[in-house]
C-alpha cells in the first residue's frame, strides 16, 4: 500500500507542478499580450484614475479635469471648447484622441517615461505620474478674433508668427464642443453620432486637416519662382502675355476679371491678380523650377506635424504644360491646407525663409517645470531674400490698391493676396474664398503675424463671395489682435 | 581444565529502544504566530493602500483570529500532541489571508460585505476543529459508523433539488438567511465512507472475482454499493449541475480505489470511464459545452464584440499581476464580478500579489496535502491510512479543479478555493478535514517506532 500512496502523492505533485507552470505561464509569458487585448479595461482604468494634464493657451488652462467617481474616474472637460477645439481635439474614454490630446497624450495622460522622476522608476514602482501640461503659442486674442470673424460660415484661420514659425491661432469652422464627447456614457454616443452624421463635418479640423485649391493665393509662389529663376528679372516691366491665354497643346482660353491684363508687368499682374499673365509664367519656368520652389514652400511635405499630423499639400509634379498653366494659378491639382498658405505669407514677410510651423510651446512637470521646449526648427530658403522684398512690395499694393484693401490696418504695414477658387464639376460649386496676408506695426522690427483664411460659403450667393470681401476682414481682424498685444 | 560447563553466555539484544518522535508543540506554536502576524500585515496592507491608515478593524481582527487559532492550538497540545505541526498553521495562514482577500473585495462592493459572515463561519469552522480534536478520540471510531455517514451523505447532496436553483446551479439551500451547500459537508463523509469500506474490503477488491485479459475484475457483491454510491452522488451532481464537485468524487474515487488495491487497471478504467462521461457530457450538456468553448477560446467574446467573459477577465487579472503583483488593494479583480469573492479568489491573489504569490499559495496547498499524505504514510492500519490520503487528495483535487479553471488550465467548473474562498460551508468542511488530519497523524506519530510500515 505504502508503494501506492506513493504513486497517488506523486500524482498531486504533478498536479501542482502543472498549476506552477501555468500560473507562470499566463502571469509571465502571455501578460503582454493579455494587457494589450483590448477587452482588458485595466489601462483605461489607470489611465483615467487621475486627472489629465491641462493644455495651457496664453497662461491659461483651456481644458479642466472632472471627478466622476465613476470607474472610468476623471472626464476631461474644455472651456471655450468650441473655440480651441480644432486645436486641443477631444479626449474622449470611447472614441480615443485627437489633435493635441493625441499628440501629447503622453505627456497629459502622465504615461510618458520623462515624467518620472528616474528612469525606470515607474517601471519598478508601477506608478503613473500626474500628468504633465501643455502650453501652446497660441494668441487669444487672435484665436478669438478668428473664431468670431468664422462664426456662422464654413472655414477656417490659420496664424503664423513669421520670425519662428509659432501657430498664433487655429480656427476651423463650423466647430464643435469636445466635452459631451469626453465621457463613457450614451450622451457621449450620442454627441458622437450627432457630430458624424452633421454635413458640415465640424469634426474636420479645416485649417490643417484639409485642403482647398488655394486659387490666386497661390501666385505668391509662382512670382516667387518666375522672379528666383530669372525668368522675371524686372517685376516692373511689361510682360508679353496675352488676353485671352491659350494654354498651350489646347483650345481652352484663359480670360481675366480685370480687363488690363493684356501685357501687364509682373506687379500690375499681382495687383490685378492676372490668370493669364501668371499661367504664361508657369509655364516659362517650368515644372522643375516650380516644383522646387512648391516645395520649398512646404508643399508635397506629408510629414509635417505640428505636434499633430499636417494634411499634404500638393503641387503636381508630373504635369504637361496646359496642367502646369493651371496649377501656376492654384488650380487644377493643386491644393493647400489655409496653414500651409500662412507659411506661404510668412516665407514673405521673413526674407524668404520658410519655419516649420509648431502649436507647442513646452511642456511642463506637473509643479510647472519645464519638461520640453519647442527647441529650434528647420529653416528653409524658399526664395532670395530679393525676391521676398520685392514680394513684399507686390503684396502690400494688393492691400493699398487692390482687392485686399479691407485688410489694411492703421499704423502697421500689411501685405496680403486674395483668392477665389473655383471648384465641382466643370467650376459649378460655390468658390472658396481666400486671403492670405502678413503685418507689421511700424514700430516692429519684423512681421509679426501671418495668416491665411479660406471661406466655403455654401449658403452665400455666388458672385458675393471673394478673398477681398469675405476673408480679408477675418485677417485683418485676427492682424490687429496680434499687433495690439505687446 | 575443561571448558565444559561453562556457557558462554551470549546476551540478549537490548530491547529496541522506542523512539518517540518529538512533539514539536512549539513549533506549531510560533507558526499559528506567525501565520497571524502575516494576515493581520495584509490586512493592513490593504487598508495603507486604500485609505492611507490603518485600518479601523485591524486589532479586534487580529486578535480575533489570534484567539481562534491559540483555542485550536491548545486543543491540539491537550489532545493531539504527537499531530504533525504544520497543519494547523496552514490551515490558519489561508484562512486569515483569504479573509483579507474578502476584506479587500468588499471595499469594492460596499453593498455586500462578505468578510464579517466569513469571520463568522470561520469561528464555526474552527469550533468544528477543536470539537473533532477533543471529541473524536481515535479516528477508528468513525468505521463504525460508515453507512450512517453515507447515507447522510447522499441525503445531503440531494437536498439541495428540493430548493430554487442559484445560478444555474442548484447546490444551496437556505435557511434563515443563511445559504448553506450540503455537498461541501458530504464530501468528507463520502471520503469516510470510501475509505472504512475499501479497508475493509481490498483484499476481496484486489484478489477475488474474474480475470478478464489483465484486468482483475472484482465480485459484483463487493463492488456493488461502491459504485452504486459513486454512481448515485455523481448523478445527483450532475442533476444539479455542480460539474466541479462530481469530477471531485471521481478523482477521490479513482485514488482510493488505485491505492487501496494497488491495481493500476483501476487508474485505466477510471481515465477511459472520465473520458467518455467528459465527452458525453460535453456533448449532451450545453451548460458544460459552453465552458468548454469558453476554455478553449477565452477572447471569442471579446472578438464577437460583447466584451470580456469572466474567464477572460480572471486571465487579465493574473496578467496583470505579473511577477510580483500590484499590491494588496490596487488591483482591478472586481472587473470579474459575479463569483469573484468565491470561486475567483485566487484571481484576486494572482493580480494583487503576483506570481510570487500564487506560488506561495499552491505550495501551502502542497504543503497541506504533503502532510496529509506523509500521515498516511505513517499510519499503520487500512482505514486511517485510506482516510489520511483520501482527504489530502480531496483537497489537492479541488485545488487543482478550481485553480486550474480561473487559469485557463482546464475548463472552468464553479468550486470554492478552500479556505480561502468566500462560503461557510466550504470553510467549516476544511476545518473538518484538517481536524481528521490532525487526528490520523497525531495517532501515527504517537504509534511510530522507528520502524517504516510495509
Amino acid at each position: 500500500m505504502t508503494r501506492h500512496i506513493r504513486h497517488a502523492g506523486y500524482f498531486c505533485v504533478l498536479l501542482l507542478v502543472a498549476l506552477l507552470l501555468n500560473a507562470a505561464r499566463v502571469q509571465v509569458v502571455q501578460a503582454p499580450s493579455y494587457e494589450r487585448n483590448p477587452g482588458n479595461r485595466r489601462p483605461d482604468i489607470s489611465r483615467y484614475e487621475q486627472p489629465r494634464g491641462d493644455i495651457v493657451v496664453g497662461g491659461r488652462p483651456v481644458t479642466g479635469s472632472r471627478d466622476t467617481r465613476e470607474n472610468l474616474r476623471y472626464e476631461r472637460t474644455y472651456t471655450d471648447g468650441p473655440m480651441y477645439a480644432p486645436v486641443t481635439g477631444f479626449a474622449s474614454q470611447l472614441y480615443g484622441t485627437t489633435l493635441l490630446e493625441s499628440a501629447e497624450d503622453g505627456v497629459l495622460s502622465g504615461a510618458d517615461p520623462m515624467l518620472a522622476p528616474f528612469p525606470l522608476w515607474n517601471d519598478f514602482t508601477r506608478a503613473r505620474n500626474a500628468g504633465g501640461d501643455v502650453v501652446t503659442t497660441l494668441h487669444p486674442a487672435a484665436q478669438e478674433a478668428a473664431y468670431r470673424g468664422l462664426a456662422g460660415r464654413k472655414g477656417a484661420v490659420a496664424a503664423l508668427e513669421p520670425s519662428t514659425g509659432r501657430i498664433l491661432a487655429l480656427v476651423s469652422a463650423p466647430s464643435y464642443d469636445p466635452q459631451p464627447l469626453s465621457g463613457n456614457g450614451s450622451a457621449a454616443a450620442r454627441a458622437w453620432a450627432r457630430l458624424n452624421a452633421d454635413e458640415d463635418r465640424p469634426l474636420l479640423n479645416r485649417a490643417v486637416r484639409q485642403t482647398y485649391p488655394p486659387g490666386s493665393t497661390f501666385k505668391v509662389v509662382t512670382a516667387a519662382a518666375a522672379l528666383d529663376s530669372g525668368v522675371v528679372t524686372d517685376f516692373e516691366a511689361p510682360t508679353d502675355s496675352p488676353d485671352p491665354y491659350r494654354l498651350p497643346g489646347t483650345r481652352t482660353r484663359l480670360t481675366n476679371a480685370s480687363k488690363s491684363c493684356k501685357d501687364a508687368s509682373v506687379r500690375e499682374a499681382f495687383t490685378l491678380s492676372c490668370n493669364t499673365v501668371f499661367a504664361k509664367l508657369g509655364v516659362e519656368v517650368g515644372g522643375r523650377d516650380m516644383t522646387a520652389t512648391a516645395q520649398a514652400f512646404g508643399f508635397n511635405n506629408g510629414g509635417l506635424r505640428i505636434p499633430f499630423p499636417v494634411a499634404r499639400s500638393t503641387f503636381d509634379t508630373t504635369l504637361d504644360k496646359a496642367q502646369l498653366a493651371l496649377s501656376s494659378i492654384g488650380q487644377y491639382n493643386t491644393r493647400a491646407t489655409p496653414l500651409q498658405m500662412a507659411m506661404v505669407a510668412a516665407a514673405v514677410a521673413n526674407g524668404g525663409q520658410v519655419r516649420d510651423p509648431y502649436l507647442v510651446e513646452r511642456t511642463t512637470r506637473p509643479g510647472g517645470s519645464t519638461l520640453v521646449t519647442a527647441g529650434s526648427r528647420a529653416i528653409r530658403q524658399a526664395m532670395y531674400p530679393s525676391t521676398a522684398v520685392r514680394l513684399r512690395t507686390m503684396m502690400r499694393d494688393v492691400v493699398e490698391s487692390g482687392g485686399g484693401r479691407k485688410a489694411a490696418i492703421r499704423g502697421a504695414e500689411v501685405g496680403g493676396k486674395t483668392g477665389t477658387a473655383q471648384h465641382g464639376l466643370g467650376n459649378s460649386g460655390t468658390p472658396y474664398a481666400w486671403f492670405v496676408s502678413w503685418a507689421q506695426g511700424d514700430r516692429d522690427l519684423a512681421a509679426r503675424v501671418a495668416v491665411a483664411v479660406v471661406v466655403e460659403d455654401a449658403d452665400a450667393e455666388r458672385g458675393d463671395i471673394s478673398g477681398g470681401g469675405d476673408a480679408a476682414p477675418i485677417a485683418r481682424a485676427v492682424m490687429e489682435a496680434v499687433l495690439k498685444s505687446p | 581444565m575443561s571448558k565444559a560447563g561453562i556457557t558462554v553466555a551470549t546476551a540478549d539484544p537490548p530491547p529496541p529502544a522506542v523512539r518517540r518522535l518529538p512533539r514539536r508543540r512549539g513549533i506549531e506554536l510560533a507558526l499559528i504566530v506567525l501565520a497571524v502576524l502575516l494576515s493581520v500585515y495584509g490586512y493592513c496592507a490593504v487598508g495603507l493602500a486604500r485609505h492611507g491608515t490603518l485600518p479601523p478593524g485591524a486589532a479586534g481582527y487580529g486578535a480575533g483570529l489570534g484567539v481562534l487559532a491559540l483555542l485550536a492550538h491548545l486543543a491540539v497540545r491537550l489532545r493531539a500532541p504527537y499531530a504533525d505541526p504544520l497543519l494547523l498553521p496552514i490551515g490558519v495562514l489561508l484562512n486569515g489571508l483569504g479573509l483579507v482577500l474578502i476584506y479587500r473585495l468588499d471595499l469594492e462592493t460596499p453593498g455586500d460585505r462578505a468578510a464579517p459572515a466569513q469571520l463568522v463561519w470561520s469561528t464555526l469552522g474552527v469550533a468544528l476543529f477543536i470539537l473533532v480534536v477533543l471529541l473524536l478520540r481515535d479516528h477508528r471510531v468513525l468505521q463504525r459508523y460508515t453507512y450512517v455517514g453515507v447515507i447522510a451523505a447522499l441525503v445531503l447532496l440531494t437536498l439541495p433539488i428540493l430548493f430554487p436553483a442559484v445560478n444555474g446551479a442548484r447546490i444551496w439551500i437556505r435557511i434563515a438567511g443563511f445559504s448553506i451547500q450540503p455537498g461541501e459537508f458530504a464530501k468528507v463523509l463520502l471520503a469516510v465512507f470510501f475509505a472504512a469500506y475499501l479497508a475493509a474490503n481490498r483484499s476481496a477488491l484486489a484478489y477475488t472475482g474474474r480475470r478478464v485479459w489483465k484486468l482483475q475484475l472484482p465480485t459484483g457483491r463487493v463492488l456493488g454499493p461502491i459504485v452504486a454510491v459513486w454512481l448515485v452522488s455523481v448523478g445527483v451532481l450532475i442533476l444539479e449541475r455542480d460539474l466541479g464537485t462530481s469530477l471531485l468524487f471521481f478523482g477521490l474515487f479513482v485514488v482510493l480505489l488505485y491505492v487501496a488495491t494497488g491495481r493500476t487497471g483501476w487508474i485505466a478504467v477510471g481515465l477511459l470511464l472520465a473520458a467518455l462521461g467528459a465527452v458525453a457530457v460535453g456533448r449532451l450538456e450545453p451548460h458544460v459545452h459552453s465552458r468548454i468553448e469558453t476554455w478553449l477560446h477565452p477572447f471569442a467574446s471579446i472578438e464577437a464584440g460583447e466584451g470580456a467573459n469572466q474567464l477572460a477577465q480572471s486571465l487579465f487579472a493574473f496578467a496583470e499581476g505579473g511577477l510580483l503583483g500590484t499590491g494588496l488593494g490596487l488591483g482591478h479583480s472586481y472587473l470579474i464580478g459575479f463569483a469573484v469573492k468565491s470561486d475567483f479568489i485566487l484571481a484576486t491573489a494572482g493580480e494583487e500579489l503576483g506570481l510570487a504569490g500564487i506560488a506561495a499559495v499552491f505550495l501551502l496547498y502542497g504543503l497541506l496535502v504533503e502532510r496529509g499524505f506523509r500521515a498516511g504514510l505513517a499510519q499503520r492500519e487500512p482505514f486511517g491510512r485510506l482516510l489520511a490520503v483520501g482527504l489530502a487528495s480531496l483537497v489537492a483535487l479541488q485545488v487543482f479543479v478550481i485553480a486550474g479553471g480561473v487559469t485557463g488550465l482546464i475548463p472552468l467548473t464553479g468550486m470554492a478555493m478552500p479556505f480561502l474562498a468566500q462560503g461557510g460551508s466550504s470553510v467549516v468542511t476544511n476545518w473538518a478535514i484538517v481536524a481528521l488530519l490532525v487526528r490520523v497523524s497525531d495517532s501515527a506519530r504517537r504509534g511510530y517506532d522507528g520502524q517504516d510500515a510495509r
